[in-house]
């Protein structure tokens, strides 16, 4: 059978799946709506939660960013993992005892203000926006590339089918597809990754072959480093970032995932405090599976490329070549016309672009695994950016409906009213995420790279504090969550909108680059919250009363029920 | 509970996410990136030990950490009677 005949077999099935789930799951309380009913094992959660977070960009793209990138994607590999010790043990139990819905819930209790949770809201959207804008994008890539329909086409059929979960279900049809999801993206993922590194190294584990040994008896990395050197690249396994930026962008994504709302809102779901905190081991242990592949995936198709193209005749490339150059993912352009490509790092002699998406779209075809892997692959990068929008197409849909109508509008609406205002937002909010899908505004890419330094230098600390510092105020954590915000916003829109060639380390403060300069946001905020705090009156009795209570596991069931 | 146990409870419960949190800094920030070069100097197998850490070994310390923070809390709750 053809590729394309596999891959609609299989994206259809997967489909097919969800749509089912979607309908065994509906929601018909709002607590089932935006948290599940509190009732979801910690397991599920943890497969869910993985599946919420691996987007589009983890599964298409992270393996080739690291594989051009080298050492330096080590800040991706760490900063998008490490953020779940923060999590488990910083923010998890506390906020599932706490027991309410969403994030600004949290800040507008705990800072007993509407303002604050207003602002709480407002960033929650910015975020969310941004970043679900991209996945309806990718959902429409993966169907040009592998179905050959139009981009247009294929958002509109994924907007179609997360429509019928996200609405139907909520977070209750969410989480049981995303399960589902989770199975789909992970299996996708490593079937061709173990076929490359038998291949390759003769070991079945991706992660154990990274550091085995080559057919010519020499260890893999060493080649890699070789070649690097030949062909005038920096080596792979130091990279070139300055020491200062490596530490400051891996803390800022750390920091930035355990402040994101649709990771923190998963931890609402499962029945008991103990549960939250084993539900982000889980998370971790089943993301740790695709991340610790990544590279592994990186150093096999990086070195099989060198391998294949340098110094080679064009007319020796092999059918992938020409099959990725007609989807324009690689471009070859013979500059001293001698018919044979040079791949090497000086762009005045280089003569092939490649796209750092093949790294993963191209690996089954680079290693001619069967058709059937390669259907697999589009039903993968479809799971993971599926997942994530609608993981984030709840959040907008519960702070329109709850955190705005429901807090701060309209206080006695009915439980029927708010769950219908709730599908109303999520549909609106899909057709939203689907028209900048479609019509991506330049900005999008970048702007999502900066959530995460925004969420590190907003939430993180009023959270954080919030639950371990009795003493800070209104004041104090308003104060942070503006001058973090507003520092971290300026430093980015300077130098990546303002004044794009000052974007150079030696312009940089402190070498940070502006992906990075989260961290330095949420120290800022840290110590203008405490300081502030310090000197302005202590919160009111209740509200540390509630922070007393929500350090104690016991009762997080019963505050939850109502 | 009395307010002087909560305390009790609460003091352990810190020292736990202490000593963890130091761990999580030194295997990735530590082994990962500030001493990477150091350890690169090391080799386990194929791997620079830095390299590895920052690409690999950092991510099974942070699972390891977590579920051992699970395990250290289910007891603690049971001690101080907090557990659900």
């Amino acid at each position: 059978m053809s590729v394309q005949i596999w891959t609609f077999i299989i994206v259809g099935i997967s489909f097919a799946i969800y749509i089912g789930i979607a309908i065994w799951s509906r929601a018909s309380s709002t607590k089932e709506f935006y948290v599940a009913g509190g009732g979801v094992h910690p397991i599920a959660n943890g497969m869910a939660t993985a599946a919420d977070w691996m987007s589009a960009a983890s599964f298409i793209s992270m393996a080739g960013l690291i594989s051009f990138m080298g050492y330096d994607g080590s800040v991706y590999l760490m900063g998008w993992t490490g953020g779940y010790v923060l999590l488990a043990l910083l923010l998890a139990p506390y906020l599932r005892k706490f027991g309410k819905f969403t994030v600004p819930d949290f800040i507008g209790e705990r800072y007993y203000s509407q303002t604050a949770r207003i602002v709480a809201v407002v960033c929650a959207l910015f975020v969310s926006f941004t970043y679900v804008a991209g996945q309806m994008r990718g959902v429409g890539i993966v169907f040009s590339r592998f179905l050959e329909v139009d981009i247009t086409l294929g958002v509109i059929i994924g907007m179609c089918i997360v429509f019928i979960y996200a609405v139907l279900g909520g977070m209750k049809g969410i989480t049981y597809t995303q399960v589902a999801q989770y199975v789909v993206l992970i299996f996708a993922y490593l079937v061709p990754a173990i076929f490359i590194s038998f291949l390759m190294t003769g070991h079945i584990i991706p992660q154990i072959g990274l550091g085995g040994t080559a057919a010519d008896g020499q260890y893999l990395l060493d080649k890699l480093d070789g070649l690097h050197k030949e062909l005038g690249f920096a080596a792979y396994t130091e990279g070139s970032k300055g020491m200062a930026d490596v530490f400051a962008i891996t803390a800022a994504l750390m920091l930035g995932t355990a402040g994101l709302p649709h990771v923190i809102v998963r931890f609402f779901t499962v029945p008991k405090v103990k549960h939250a905190r084993s539900s982000a081991g889980w998370a971790l242990l089943f993301i740790a599976l695709l991340y610790t592949t990544a590279p592994a995936v990186a150093v096999f198709v990086r070195t099989n490329l060198i391998e294949t193209v340098s110094n080679e005749p064009y007319s020796n490339m092999p059918d992938w070549f020409h099959k990725w150059e007609g989807a324009k993912l690689l471009k070859f352009e013979d500059k001293n016309n001698d018919g044979k490509i040079q791949y090497v790092a000086a762009t005045a002699e280089n003569e092939l672009t490649v796209d750092r998406d093949i790294m993963v779209l191209a690996n089954p075809e680079i290693a001619r695994l069967p058709n059937w892997v390669i259907g697999l692959v589009a039903a993968g990068g479809l799971a993971a950016a599926l997942s994530t929008a609608a993981g984030l197409l709840l959040v907008i849909s519960s702070a329109i409906s709850h955190d705005l109508l429901k807090n701060a509008i309209k206080p006695n609406i009915s439980e029927r009213g708010e769950l219908l205002a709730a599908r109303i937002a999520a549909a609106a909010a899909v057709i939203m995420a689907g028209y900048l899908g479609v019509n991506p505004p330049g900005f999008v890419a970048e702007v999502v790279a900066f959530a995460f330094g925004l969420a590190a230098a907003s939430f993180f600390p009023a959270i954080i504090l919030g639950i371990f510092d009795k003493r800070t105020n209104m004041l104090g954590a308003m104060a942070g969550m503006v001058i973090g915000i507003v520092l971290t916003a300026a430093y980015i829109i300077y130098f990546k909108f303002i004044n794009k060639p000052m974007n150079k380390p030696e312009h940089w403060l402190f070498g940070i680059s502006p992906e990075g300069i989260g961290t330095l946001g949420m120290l800022v905020n840290a110590v203008v919250t405490i300081v502030v705090s310090r000197i302005t009156p202590a919160p009111p009795l209740r509200v540390q009363a509630m922070i007393e209570n929500i350090r104690i596991p016991r009762g997080a069931g019963k505050a939850h029920a109502h | 509970m009395s307010g002087k146990d909560l305390k009790k409870y609460w003091q352990e419960n810190l020292t736990y996410v202490f000593i963890l949190l130091v761990v999580w800094f030194l295997a990735s920030y530590g082994a990962g990136i500030l001493f990477a070069k150091q350890l690169n100097g090391i080799r386990l197998w194929g791997f620079k030990l830095g390299f590895w850490f920052a690409q690999q070994g950092s991510i099974y310390i942070f699972l390891v950490l977590i579920f051992v923070y699970v395990y250290l809390m289910n007891k603690l709750d049971k001690k101080y009677d907090v557990h659900e």
